[in-house]
């Protein structure tokens, strides 16, 4: 599989007998009533995930799918159609159920199909995770065990899991683009319990991204994890109740990016301000941040779990500026809601899989570092929070409160970092909380590759990523009343 | 062959014996769904989609692999079998695994009610025309509903079929129909967004499109004018989404999976304390036309009704068999199976049963606290029970509901949370497979300004 894999492309046509004319005759049938798009989406994709428990891998499992799915859009009409069957038959089948949402016939010109438009080269990788040998990653998920008990008696459990997948797909539009790409992904995770008497914490940490096999074997990658998951379960048995009510939060970097995710990634979507249904809707060019906040989204940086050499619309991806030392710059665009809002798409129209109709997502989203020292941050604040892990977070774009969830904090006290508190959900208003942005560090530091956002019942994987900031105000849920 | 017939079963059955497995599992799904959206009036989303899916569990000896695939031609099928046995013997034998006691199969499966005899999809004019009407009912029914994110109606059906190597074998048919509907309303410059849906196993027991556009209009415009509170100890009354998300957590904690990995707050607590005693919190799969109902479990063991709390004492944990052998207990039927995953533990309708209030006696119960309406977040630790998470509602004031509040958070530990819970609602409603009345909780941390 693997030589077949290579030239993506190539690869549909060879698996299930299609040709370039059969793809103008579906999206011929697509467009026979009047409609200003239509694209076929082909997807096949194979993956593998192994997982220990208790010193053991005794959990594997693989998954072949494939299928097609075949848009048509109207205004703002979107009509879709998929199966997990790849015939001319079945395309055509759900070309004509597709085209349901357009009312009138017209009389299109003939479909031309041809114009391959190339991606970046953005994880050309020689062999897929999926091909190792799962010998090999038995071994490596059973070092990982050893290597987290190793690090204090008092860890219990370990769990640590891979999984890979290898993906291809090839996007074919009626305005005769194709666009194909092989997108491979892969993450190792570890989580561990810790027990003192009748104290249990739970420590995780894990990485990834579209990287080989090796990735994790550079620099001992999942040493680190191993140890990095028990030190986070250990840290938390320390650790005392968490203040409540609004204070001074000092976010660490990378993964606390995620505050960016929910604070102003969603609410720039395209689709929410299209329909103005977003807190930020129509204030571009308006200040959103303080001046020392640029925001970007990038899907364009080698090998990130967010990354893509093409969006799930064949769009290539770029690098877009949300906000620029404050003020806000740009939404993030599907090909749809970039035609109805009159500007170019951003490469940000992605999807879950061949099931699912394509929305504005984003990739990699950070803010750009800064001038002063964590150190210096940290002696500035008087008493307040410091965070520098997270679970996951959410936003309601409508009202702009976001959370996100911290799973490491410790309090500042005087300029110093003290003790570690328990996990806490902090909570912000989106238009507001970057103004209240005072210092960036200069260490800005992408995720370790773990991020999955959901968004409408869909999940994509995503990075994010965030220097050192000091927010001046936040509120947080703790228990003990500050 | 039918993808999902017996005789497609068995063939998977023997290839596996074939390629080398001691036992099998053979799981068969096919389904199809329409999706229809309105936004403002006009279609804005057709969706028509098609699936079928075969997933295998194989075992050499006390190894296990599972797999599954949409390519069901019988070569394809043969390779992907056989990689599986493979993949198997790659896995470490594990003491615990394998399937269950053969005794434990159902002989007969009851009808549960699962399938709508008179309605299967339902055609894109009716399902538009739906959206539209409830999408209609909240625009009409305020000026300040300004926008909306839209209305949707779905229907599916589906058909499963579950066949192991030592006989099992049991199939059933099921549909499914959800209207929803999310719209905006706009005061003073600021905007607010709330919803609501309606979802049944039979299409005429759907609320009306009018009632679920109404209530959505309503839970939005309670919510323009909300502001932040000072930080607080307060009661705080969960309405009955909210409750049951409470229930839903104390299920984790009390899932067999997490239990053997020690990832639980209520390890070793069975047969003790764990709630208030005005709790009773009750599984069943066997209520005829819920949607959580289904005859026989991912493992193919009969599902039943049994009190995971009764009277606030913990009485029973939710197993599968692997986690069941793990804990030197009895498998309760609640493997929970996706075609392509090994075994699971899920609930399948779970519920807190209903107490003597109404709502507005809980509320009325009140001087100063939080009636929580929405929550966000992901701030719930099921190894320590500690509980923080967004939340949004109105707050009570000498016993009434009086203005709208957010960008607060409620904390605490769900051991205590579930111990403080001092009134049950009597306005249980089956709107999901995990349901609850109205609850109060007597204390609980609100950070705010």
């Amino acid at each position: 599989m693997a030589n077949e894999l290579v030239q993506p492309d190539r690869f549909f046509l060879n698996r299930f007998g299609l040709n370039q004319r059969a793809f103008e005759r579906i999206l011929g049938t697509a467009l026979e009533r009047k409609a200003d798009y239509a694209d076929l989406y082909f997807e096949f994709r194979s993956a593998e995930a192994l997982s220990l428990e208790e010193s053991i891998v005794n959990k594997t499992a693989k998954s072949i799918s494939q299928g097609v799915g075949v848009r048509v859009c109207a205004e703002d009409r979107t009509g879709y159609a998929y199966s997990d069957e790849v015939t001319v038959d079945r395309m055509r089948l759900a070309a004509e159920t597709a085209r349901a949402i357009a009312d009138q016939t017209a009389n299109p010109g003939a479909v031309q199909v041809g114009t391959r438009i190339p991606g970046h080269e953005l994880y050309a990788i020689q062999t897929s995770p999926t091909e190792i040998p799962v010998r090999e990653k038995v071994r490596l998920l059973e070092e990982i065990d050893r290597e987290a008990r190793a690090v204090d008696p008092r860890i219990k459990m370990v769990s640590a899991s891979f999984a890979a997948e290898d993906k291809v797909v090839m996007v074919v539009t009626s305005d005769g683009r194709i666009a194909a790409d092989r997108q491979p992904l892969c993450r190792l995770n570890v989580s561990v319990i810790a027990e003192d008497g009748s104290n249990r914490q739970s420590g995780s940490f894990g990485g990834g991204g579209r990287v080989e096999w090796g990735f994790f074997l550079e620099d001992e990658r999942w040493r680190q994890y191993a140890r990095e998951a028990a030190r986070q379960a250990l840290i938390n048995l320390e650790a005392i109740d968490a203040p409540a009510g609004e204070m001074v939060v000092v976010l660490g970097p990378g993964w606390p990016g995620v505050m960016l995710h929910e604070a102003v990634g969603h609410g720039l979507e395209g689709d929410f301000n299209r329909k103005k249904t977003s807190t930020f809707s129509g204030c571009i060019g308006q200040r959103v941040a303080s001046e020392l906040c640029t925001v970007v989204d990038d899907g364009t940086i080698p090998n990130r779990r967010g990354s893509l050499n093409i969006d799930d619309e064949g769009t290539p991806t770029r690098r877009n500026v949300l906000i620029e030392k404050g003020i806000l710059r740009g939404y993030l665009q599907d090909r749809l809601n970039a035609r109805l809002m009159g500007v170019e798409p951003t490469g940000n129209g992605r999807r879950e899989s061949f099931a699912h109709i394509p929305m504005p997502r984003m990739t990699n989203t950070f803010m750009l570092a800064g001038d002063c020292t964590r150190e210096e941050i940290i002696r500035s604040v008087e008493r307040g929070l410091y965070a520098v892990n997270f679970g996951g977070g959410q936003v309601d774009i409508t009202s702009g409160k976001f959370v996100f969830s911290a799973s490491e904090a410790y309090l500042i006290e005087d300029g110093h970092i003290t003790r570690p508190v328990k996990g806490a959900t902090l909570i912000g208003n989106g238009p507001e909380a970057l103004t209240r942005v005072s210092m960036v560090a200069n260490d800005l530091e992408l995720d370790a590759g773990v991020g999955t956002c959901g968004k409408n019942g869909q999940s994509v994987p995503v990075g994010v990523g965030m220097p050192t900031v000091r927010i001046d105000a936040m509120t947080v849920g703790g228990t003990r009343a500050a | 062959m039918d993808p999902i017939s017996t005789e497609m079963g068995e063939w998977v059955l023997d290839e596996a014996r074939r390629a080398g497995a001691s036992a099998a599992e053979v799981i068969m799904l096919s389904a199809e769904s329409l999706s229809a959206g309105v936004r403002l009036g006009e279609v804005e989303k057709l969706k028509s989609a098609r699936e079928r899916r075969l997933g295998v569990r194989v075992f050499t000896g006390q190894s296990a692999a599972t797999a599954s695939t949409a390519e069901l031609e019988r070569e394809s099928l043969r390779r992907f079998i056989a990689d599986t046995v493979e993949l198997a013997r790659l896995t470490a034998p594990d003491p615990y695994s394998g399937l269950p006691d053969p005794d434990l199969h159902p002989r007969a499966l009851p009808d549960l009610d699962l399938a709508d005899r008179a309605h299967g999809i339902i055609p894109a004019e009716q399902a538009l025309k739906m959206a539209r009407e409830a999408e209609s009912a909240a625009l009409k029914s305020d000026p300040r509903i300004r926008n909306s994110e839209g209305s949707g109606f779905d229907s599916g059906i589906y058909e499963l079929r579950f066949m192991n190597s030592q006989g099992f074998s049991g199939s059933y048919k099921g549909t499914s129909f959800s209207l929803s509907t999310v719209v905006i309303a706009e005061a003073d410059g600021t905007m607010q967004r709330d919803y609501w849906y309606s979802s049944n196993r039979h299409f005429d027991r759907l609320e009306s499109p009018e009632a679920v556009g109404r209530r959505a209009a309503e839970r939005t415009l309670r919510r323009l004018g909300a502001r932040k509170i000072k930080t607080v100890a307060a009661p705080v009354v969960f309405d009955p989404d909210m409750a049951a998300g409470l229930i839903r957590a104390l299920a984790g904690a009390a899932s067999g999976t997490a239990l053997y990995k020690r990832a639980s707050f209520l390890i070793d607590r069975l047969g003790h304390q764990v709630t208030s005693p005005n709790a009773t919190i009750i599984d069943d799969g066997t209520i005829p036309g819920l949607l959580g109902s289904r005859p026989f479990d991912g493992e193919g063991l009969p599902t039943r009704r049994k009190a995971l709390v009764e009277k606030g004492e913990l009485s029973s944990y939710l197993l599968d068999c692997y986690s069941a052998r793990k804990l030197g207990l009895a498998p309760t039927g609640n493997a929970a199976r996706g075609v392509g995953d090994a075994p699971g533990v899920s609930p399948h309708n779970l519920y807190l049963e209903p107490g003597p209030y109404t709502p507005a006696q809980i509320i009325g119960s009140v001087r100063h606290g939080l009636y929580v309406t929405e929550l966000i977040g992901f701030g719930v630790n099921s190894v320590t029970g500690d509980y923080s998470r967004g939340a949004s509602g109105l707050w009570i004031e000498n016993g009434e509901l009086s203005y709208p509040v957010e960008e607060i958070t409620i904390a605490g530990n769900l051991k205590d949370m579930y111990m403080a819970i001092e009134m049950v609602g009597n306005d249980l409603v089956w709107r999901s497979s995990v349901v609850a009345p109205t609850i109060k909780i007597s204390e609980m941390t609100i950070a705010g300004s």
